[in-house]
């Protein structure tokens, strides 16, 4: 009994022992490349021991923490992302910092964080989610100011960690709210008070609003976006990465979760602040973007576009929406691992290389480097033959499945103004070299640091990932559906 | 298989033709070259393998590949040729080695990433016409704009961005209105079966109800007219047509037009008969319009490649009349419209891009005269005026002339209309001429000839005019069984009482061509 209950919990056990570990090693001897292997390690192993936990679900350890299959599914996308951003860290870090001054603990604060996304999937109480919650948003605010001695970083590190408070003061008042309504803190039960009374208290209402803001301010959905592009911008890139993608995957499967058991999207009210929010993101992110000269200000808006796109399939309800969310949260992941990762390999010693004169012409003098970033930005804009196109089908299928065509319309709409700064991003990559850049550039391919091993790895690897998940996405949606309908069988099942 | 291989030579020769670059500076071109001519006789020894091609239609393939892909959406890899990609197909492969002829001289810069760009632009279209899924079909359809895209950004003249830009914004806004179209059809195809498909065949005996038919032919139309281009979404293509190089600008006109008018042909109008008979005055309406406002717009131009673009769009708008005639003649019209204006621009704009690498300039009053200079530019400029204003014994004018006879008993008053395009046709054509071959010759406008290269081309693109133009027998054939299945399904639903009369005219076009009744 006891014993089943370690097994499912295992992935979670071993990530915060490998952290413990991690922190024990660093206070014993500070070595910048053994650390970043460990914590590596520590990843690879974790994911090693999804199958094994998987013999062990659906299992509801304690009434905090549900290990199901869907919850393995997103601990594996956030593990392996993680394992693809400390690989692109290590040679940014190198470059960025001088051996004594102390770059170990950042692998540190990213296993913790990623710890704190893995416990956001499988929360199914209000309690173990505001501790992941915490956990993740504490870490990722010191990662955020890791660079110290730089402004932006630091600026960027205190408007995180304003928004964080903001959001998880938000988070506790609705928590109370819900909590006085129904007197019980798990998911399922706070939604079991509504559906068994069949009238849904104002309270209990307001709770689960503030409760809905708080997530949606973690998740940068317009009008609660404004701290997406100044963080995005701040942060070191390989951080802005990890915002983007481990973050608020960990997020979007709590959202998942919470929607489902709590059947939310029953309620005209929620459904209708959820439309607006979609409509307001993708339009928002959209527009804005247009407007931006900073690849990773671009990068940001976008993003706040592209969670608008989820919420659209989110909306959907029921299976294909679980299933739509989930694809498109791991194609978004792929895509923005991808064109990061490039701003992360292309910055140099001393400022991150995030605006667009640097990129002119760059696919003359790096044609690989842009390659992968057209890539990722195709994928991002949903053309074919790159995930991000299925994605997006996915999206769209889930949304005139349930019938929401005006959704689904702002969706279109918005696709086919997101392509417009994509493109000029891809026109600029294939611009005329002007004569100082191709100089620095070349300088820079010259020094040692500049190509390295582990970064063509993990960005070959994105790309490859891209590409298959474009051709031949079968694989996947079977694992995403089985994975899903555990999620939604659970949440009939219980009593 | 073998339909496959239609797509990949293509395809796998790109980066070939890109890596060529490194031995030579001609490597990428011969390259290029020898994957579209293998291409183009796979595709003839795959149509005249068999005699089959007499009772292909739809849903009886010529030749079928067919193989899973995405079971979940019930998405297939299923390839089908018939008659009609068949001839498109060859068309496709033609124009493709004209427009890497038209380039030979012009691009000099990163020669190797054109060829492979436009290898696999040729690829995605050929994929477009053998894909009978609707959402490998779809995958297709953006495929060729990325290359496409980048052949006009990098190669381009001087307000390439602006073009670029406009045209993939206009095109993938069309595409997105198809996807959600294309999403809904499988998924009623879900409703109605318990399982999603995209497959054509699948979606073709799909009932829906007027109201859904209607939305979901609209979204078609958007989608294939943008494409085409049909009037009030053809802004792009002047623009695009002007700035992209030559090379591409032969691809645009000669062959991504084409995949419109065959999304017309091959989904448009077999997927919703309900709804044919509202739409179609609608469609020709605007492709009346599409006729004379071109037309009237060509005349005012003074720039050569843009006069040309606008009389395009003219010749498009017949494509789109005789698509909603409703009429197998007209049908046929189209088809035929479909190859010679393939052919006629692609000659066009090979000359007029010859100007403009000869003289700097597009603009048709800063030449004059040049007709001494360059006699052999300016004896086929002629002739493809001549081909393009539609005179007898050419192919446009069997293409035109179908259309109109065809579509005369269902809208007489249109036809009358789009009849004055073809006299306006004959006004923008000799204009040009006049402006820039015969009038006063300037000084230092000296340059040298076509090269015999060139020259040798645009002779035979003129021969296949000439041929086609006198004996369409060959094209009207192959395509007869796709475009009679065609308008089965839309003639029992139109007004009956028009059946006598189509049936007694087609009888009667079809012995005077010598065709078996």
């Amino acid at each position: 009994m006891i014993l089943q209950d370690f097994i499912a919990l295992s992935p979670i056990l071993d990530l915060g022992a490998f952290s413990l570990v991690t922190m024990l090693a660093i206070a014993f001897k500070r070595h910048h490349a053994r650390i970043a292997v460990f914590a590596f390690l520590s990843c690879l192993l974790t994911l090693a021991t999804l199958p094994w936990a998987a013999t062990a679900t659906p299992r509801g350890v304690t009434m905090l923490l549900m290990v199901d299959r869907y919850a393995l599914l997103y601990m594996g996308l956030i593990l392996s992302t993680t394992m693809v951003i400390i690989a692109l860290s290590y040679r940014y870090l190198t470059i960025q910092f001088r051996e004594e001054e102390g770059v170990e603990e950042y692998y540190l604060l990213l296993l913790l964080a990623t710890f704190g996304g893995l416990v956001l999937t499988t929360a199914a109480h209000f309690v173990s989610f505001f501790l992941g919650f915490e956990l993740l948003g504490l870490s990722l605010c010191s990662l955020i100011g890791y660079l110290r001695t730089r402004r932006h970083p630091l600026e960027a590190a205190v408007k995180y960690l304003l928004l964080s408070i903001t959001a998880s003061a938000i988070l506790l008042f609705g928590l109370a709210l819900l909590y006085f309504e129904s007197g019980t803190m798990t998911f399922h039960s706070v939604g079991a008070i509504v559906k068994q009374t069949q009238t849904v208290p104002a309270l209990w209402l307001g709770g689960l609003i503030l409760v809905l803001v708080g997530i949606a301010l973690k998740l940068g959905l317009a009008p609660f976006h404004m701290w997406i592009p100044d963080v995005y911008q701040g942060a070191p890139t390989p951080i802005t990465t990890y915002i983007a993608t481990v973050s608020k995957a960990a997020v979007i499967a709590l959202l998942l979760r919470l929607t489902t058991e709590v059947g939310v999207l029953e309620m005209p009210p929620i459904v209708h602040l959820f439309s607006l929010l979609a409509v307001v993101s993708m339009v928002t992110g959209n527009v804005l973007a247009l407007l931006q000269q900073n690849v990773k200000r671009l990068l940001a808006y976008s993003s706040i576009a592209h969670f608008g796109y989820v919420l659209v399939a989110l909306l959907a309800g029921g299976p294909p929406a679980a299933e739509a969310v989930t694809f498109y949260v791991i194609v978004y992941c792929a895509m923005s691992l991808g064109a990061f990762g490039v701003v992360t390999v292309y910055s140099n010693e001393g400022e991150d290389k995030d605006r667009f004169e640097d990129y002119q012409g760059l696919f003359w003098t790096r044609p690989w480097l842009a390659a992968m970033l057209a890539l990722s930005l195709l994928s991002l804009a949903g053309i074919p033959v790159t995930a991000g196109f299925i994605g997006k089908f996915y999206a769209i299928a889930a949304g005139v499945d349930a019938g929401l065509w005006w959704l689904v319309l702002a969706l279109i709409a918005n696709s086919v103004v997101s392509l417009y700064y994509y493109l000029r991003l891809i026109v600029t990559l294939f611009g005329e070299v002007t004569e100082p850049a191709a100089v620095s550039q070349q300088e820079a391919v010259q020094r040692p640091e500049f190509v390295n091993w582990t970064t063509v790895c993990s960005l070959g690897f994105v790309a490859s990932i891209i590409l298959l998940l474009g051709v031949y996405p079968e694989p996947l949606i079977d694992l995403i559906r089985h994975s899903v309908n555990t999620l939604l069988m659970v949440a009939v099942q219980r009593p | 298989m073998a339909l496959w291989l239609l797509i990949l030579i293509p395809i796998l020769a790109a980066p070939f033709a890109w890596m060529g670059e490194q031995w030579s500076r001609y490597a990428p071109r011969w390259i290029a070259l020898g994957a579209l001519a293998v291409d183009f006789l796979l595709a003839l020894l795959l149509g005249g393998h068999s005699d089959r091609v007499q009772i292909s239609g739809h849903g009886v393939w010529l030749v079928e590949s067919h193989l899973s892909w995405i079971p979940r959406w019930g998405i297939s890899l299923h390839l089908g040729l018939d008659g009609l990609s068949l001839v498109l197909i060859l068309l496709t492969a033609f124009v493709g080695v004209v427009a890497i002829i038209a380039s030979w001289t012009e691009i000099q810069s990163r020669v190797g990433l054109f060829h492979c760009n436009v290898l696999l632009a040729l690829g995605g279209v050929i994929g477009v016409f053998l894909a009978i899924d609707l959402f490998l079909f779809f995958f297709f359809w953006e495929l060729m704009l990325i290359p496409m895209y980048l052949l006009i950004v990098i190669w381009g003249h001087a307000q390439r961005r602006h073009a670029s830009f406009k045209f993939f914004l206009f095109t993938q806004a069309g595409s997105l209105v198809l996807l959600v179209a294309i999403v809904a059809l499988a998924l009623l195809h879900q409703q109605v079966t318990g399982r999603p498909s995209f497959d054509y065949g699948d979606l073709m005996g799909l009932p829906l109800t007027t109201d859904m038919a209607r939305w979901l032919m609209l979204a078609f139309l958007i989608g294939f007219l943008v494409k085409l281009p049909a009037v009030p979404v053809h802004t792009w293509l002047p623009d695009t047509y002007t700035e992209a190089p030559t090379g591409a600008t032969i691809i645009l006109a000669g062959i991504l037009a084409k995949t419109g008018a065959y999304g017309l042909l091959r989904f448009t109008i077999p997927l919703f008969p309900e709804v044919m008979t509202e739409f179609a005055p609608i469609a020709m309406g605007l492709g009346v319009v599409g006729i004379l406002y071109g037309a009237l717009l060509a005349c005012a131009q003074t720039d050569i490649k843009r006069l040309v673009a606008y009389s395009s769009i003219s010749h498009m708008g017949f494509i789109l009349l005789g698509a909603f005639a409703g009429t197998e003649l007209a049908l046929q019209g189209v088809v035929m419209q479909m190859v010679a204006h393939g052919l006629s621009t692609g000659g066009l704009f090979l000359l007029a891009g010859a100007l403009e690498e000869r003289y700097q300039t597009r603009e048709m009053g800063q030449l004059g005269g040049l007709w001494g200079v360059t006699p052999r530019l300016a004896t086929m400029a002629l002739f493809f005026a001549c081909a393009s204003l539609g005179l007898p014994g050419l192919a446009n004018f069997i293409g035109e002339f179908l259309v109109l006879f065809g579509a005369y008993a269902t809208q007489p008053l249109m036809i009358i209309l789009a009849s004055l395009g073809m006299v306006m046709a004959a006004i923008y054509s000799l204009g040009m001429m006049q402006r820039t071959f015969f009038a006063r010759q300037r000084d230092a406008l000296t340059a040298p000839d076509l090269s015999n290269l060139a020259f040798g081309t645009v002779l035979f693109i003129a021969a296949l005019q000439v041929w086609l133009g006198l004996y369409p027998k060959m094209v009207l054939t192959t395509t007869r069984p796709v475009m009679k299945q065609l308008v089965q399904p839309a003639v029992a639903s139109t007004n009956p009482t028009h059946l006598p009369s189509q049936s007694l005219l087609s009888s009667h076009i079809v012995t005077s061509q010598g065709m078996t009744p």
